[in-house]
């Protein structure tokens, strides 16, 4: 087997460009998945119109609420772009400069202050989006929703505030501002109490009888405005969330955006590899001749795994170092990363062999295996709850069936305690590795006759 | 399936099929230690199915096959080696699968043998067509092989890479070694083999010397008989309704 080894080294290293590409094109492809799956699109950009009058406020009840800073509080979430006016906006979304723009009409806030009158408008804000993107349009939406969900709830929180403050005032009593001018309120709390002190000096009769009937109002009124206060507050936000997680453990994200890359390289460094190298013996016509006795079929595959797992430990254990740079990764683990990259190169392989063994070409199987591992890699990466469950379950059969999650399942728990179980995830790739050698073994004596 | 007899190759009742095809039919034959048989027919005969039957690369469906005892060598119609591979590198590789005592000393017997030391190092898909079939060659005879076979051997080398490989096809065969080569050359057959084995649509037509053969069509088609051997046996193929 070592000859056999040394000869696929020495076809590898005449290769020198088929080489490098075979390592430094799924490494940066790897990378650049890696860190797009972590990082996010980061702020989007946002051409940013505000025509509200300066100086203009909230008023309820007569009073103006502190400024909300909508500008600031906009502009902390995305990017803002100020513009002039609304054709300036428009250029910039067209142009793809801003994801979007958003218009702050002038009379959003006379509309905001109608909503405490009887004759109550309706606020708006307006937003210029370019969906020639699906994926930028559903972006961009789910942005706009959550940014109008922040403002509702910030604008309903104001206004509940000082909504449970003017009940207070009429509860406890106190100073109020009307026109610049201190208004004292005795408040319900105040007026039972003095009417309470009163009562034992009148005489027993109807007068007293009133006096009772409005104390037991005032008291009344107190209690129940006592709740109405909390009530008016939870009405702001009447539904909070209590997370509970019930299976599964996350890694951070970027340790899973380190483990999809590092799949990825393993994948596509030890599948390529393996199958191409054992197609090339078909290829060279040398298949025949080496089955005459020389080696047999179990050692030739043995020998094609071999160089696929040392050529994708080798890789992948380089790419994680460099990747240190970026993300600080747990040295003190090193001899997990080794085991589920060994096991998974061993899986990969023995796919990459059951491939290699169907194909007479060196082409058609490396076509053959990017046309199989990257749609299923993908598909690995879908999460559970953004498909229907029928799809989902479709998709979980179909990636179960290929070394790529599992693999990727391994590697992440191997490089942070919080990943998935190893022991599964190693065992999954056992059952894969018995598999595809089964599969490979049939393939190569299906495939090998004259 | 496979037994030995002493020194010579034979073959009783071989039967190939490939699904509702008949490759061979029931193909009997011995060659002698030393002799040198050629296999010729039209295309699809079965002549390159057979060759893998006796290398050992195909299994026959029905019949058996007796091998001598030792090694036996078998070089392929298409060149069975790694063209990213040196020519030494590509030898020494054979040499050490094969559990040779001395794989070193061997490559450089073949080498010799095949007129390669000064190309010894060089990419083997730099090589022409015929330095490759040198190659080929010079891997199935490493392990001393006591029977050689050989699937049109002759196939894009230039008439004077021919003249050496049959000088050296020869040799061997006076030194003992049985060689059962294919050809369609006629005239190679002719001039190389002293006993020919006639294949057409899986069956075998004629086992004898090319001189037996030409009696053979002098009785069907005198006319053919006293002209070329190819077309005395286009004749005896046309006489036989191929």
């Amino acid at each position: 087997m070592r000859w056999l080894l040394l000869k696929d080294i020495q076809i590898l290293r005449r290769s020198p460009l088929q080489a490098l590409l075979l390592v430094v094109y799924p490494v940066l492809i790897a990378i650049l998945v890696g860190f797009a799956i972590s990082r996010g699109p980061g702020k989007p950009r946002v051409a940013f119109l505000n025509e509200v009058p300066q100086g203009a406020r909230i008023v309820f009840g007569g009073a103006k609420l502190p400024s909300v800073g909508a500008r600031e509080r906009i502009c902390e979430r995305v990017e803002c772009i100020n513009v002039r006016n609304r054709g300036e906006a428009e250029e910039k979304v067209r142009s793809g400069d801003a994801l979007a723009a958003l218009i702050l009409p002038s009379d959003l806030v006379n509309q905001l202050n109608s909503l405490t009158t009887l004759n109550p408008g309706t606020p708006k804000v307006e937003v210029l989006v370019n969906q020639d993107d699906p994926v930028k349009a559903r972006l961009v939406n789910d942005r706009i929703d959550a940014l109008l969900g922040q403002a509702n709830l910030l604008v309903a929180r104001r206004i509940a505030g000082e909504g449970g403050k003017y009940l207070k005032l009429l509860v406890d009593g106190g100073s109020f501002d009307v026109l610049g001018q201190a208004v004292q309120i005795l408040g319900l709390r105040n007026t039972a109490r003095i009417l309470e002190a009163l009562r034992p000096a009148l005489p027993a009769g109807p007068m007293r009888e009133s006096i009772d009937q409005v104390i037991r109002f005032a008291t009344l009124s107190r209690d129940n405005l006592d709740v109405a206060v909390p009530l008016l507050d939870r009405l702001a936000q009447p539904i909070v969330v209590d997370k509970t997680v019930v299976d599964g453990s996350a890694p951070p994200l970027e340790i899973f955006a380190i483990g999809v890359a590092a799949a990825l390289t393993l994948t596509f460094v030890t599948l390529l590899l393996v199958a191409g190298s054992l197609a090339l013996e078909r290829e060279e016509n040398a298949f025949p001749r080496l089955s005459r006795g020389l080696v047999s079929h179990s050692t030739l595959l043995l020998e094609k795994i071999a160089l696929g797992v040392v050529a994708g430990l080798t890789v992948t254990l380089l790419m994680l170092v460099g990747l240190q740079i970026f993300v600080p990764l747990e040295w003190s683990r090193f001899g997990l990363w080794v085991l589920a990259i060994l096991v998974s190169a061993a899986a990969l392989g023995a796919a990459g062999a059951a491939l290699g063994a169907a194909a007479r070409e060196v082409r058609a199987v490396s076509l053959l295996a990017f046309m199989v591992s990257l749609p299923i890699a993908l598909l690995s990466l879908v999460p559970s709850g953004t498909v229907s469950p029928g799809l989902f379950d479709a998709i979980r059969v179909l990636t179960a069936l290929f070394p790529f999650k599992p693999a990727l399942q391994a590697i992440t728990a191997a490089l942070d305690a919080g990943g998935p179980d190893l022991g599964a995830a190693l065992l999954h790739l056992a059952i894969l590795i018995a598999a595809y050698g089964l599969l490979a073994r049939v393939a190569l004596r299906r495939f090998s006759a004259v | 399936m496979e037994g030995t007899t002493a020194a010579a190759v034979e073959a009783r009742g071989l039967v190939k099929r490939f699904g509702e095809r008949e490759a061979l039919r029931g193909i009997d034959f011995e060659a002698r230690a030393g002799e040198l048989m050629a296999v010729i027919g039209p295309n699809g005969a079965g002549k390159t199915t057979l060759l893998s039957i006796l290398a050992g690369v195909a299994a026959a469906d029905a019949g058996e096959v007796h091998l001598p005892s030792g090694e036996v060598g078998w070089v392929p119609q298409q060149a069975a080696l790694y063209r990213r591979l040196t020519v030494e590198e590509n030898l020494l590789l054979f040499a050490r699968l094969e559990g040779l005592d001395d794989p070193h000393g061997s490559v450089e017997e073949m080498l010799e043998l095949a007129g390669l030391r000064g190309r010894r190092a060089e990419i083997v898909a730099r090589l022409s067509g015929g330095n490759q079939q040198r190659v080929n060659i010079a891997i199935g005879l490493l392990a001393r092989p006591v029977a050689l076979l050989l699937d049109e051997p002759s196939v894009g080398l230039d008439p004077r890479q021919r003249a050496r490989l049959w000088e050296f096809v020869g040799a061997l065969a006076e030194r003992g070694t049985t060689v059962i080569f294919s050809t369609h050359d006629i005239q190679e057959a002719e001039r190389y083999g002293k006993r020919l084995l006639v294949l057409a649509d899986g069956e075998a037509l004629f086992d004898g010397s090319a001189e037996q053969l030409r009696e053979v069509v002098r009785s069907e088609a005198p006319e053919a008989a006293s002209r070329d051997f190819e077309t005395a046996f286009v004749a005896f193929l046309h006489h036989r309704g191929h």
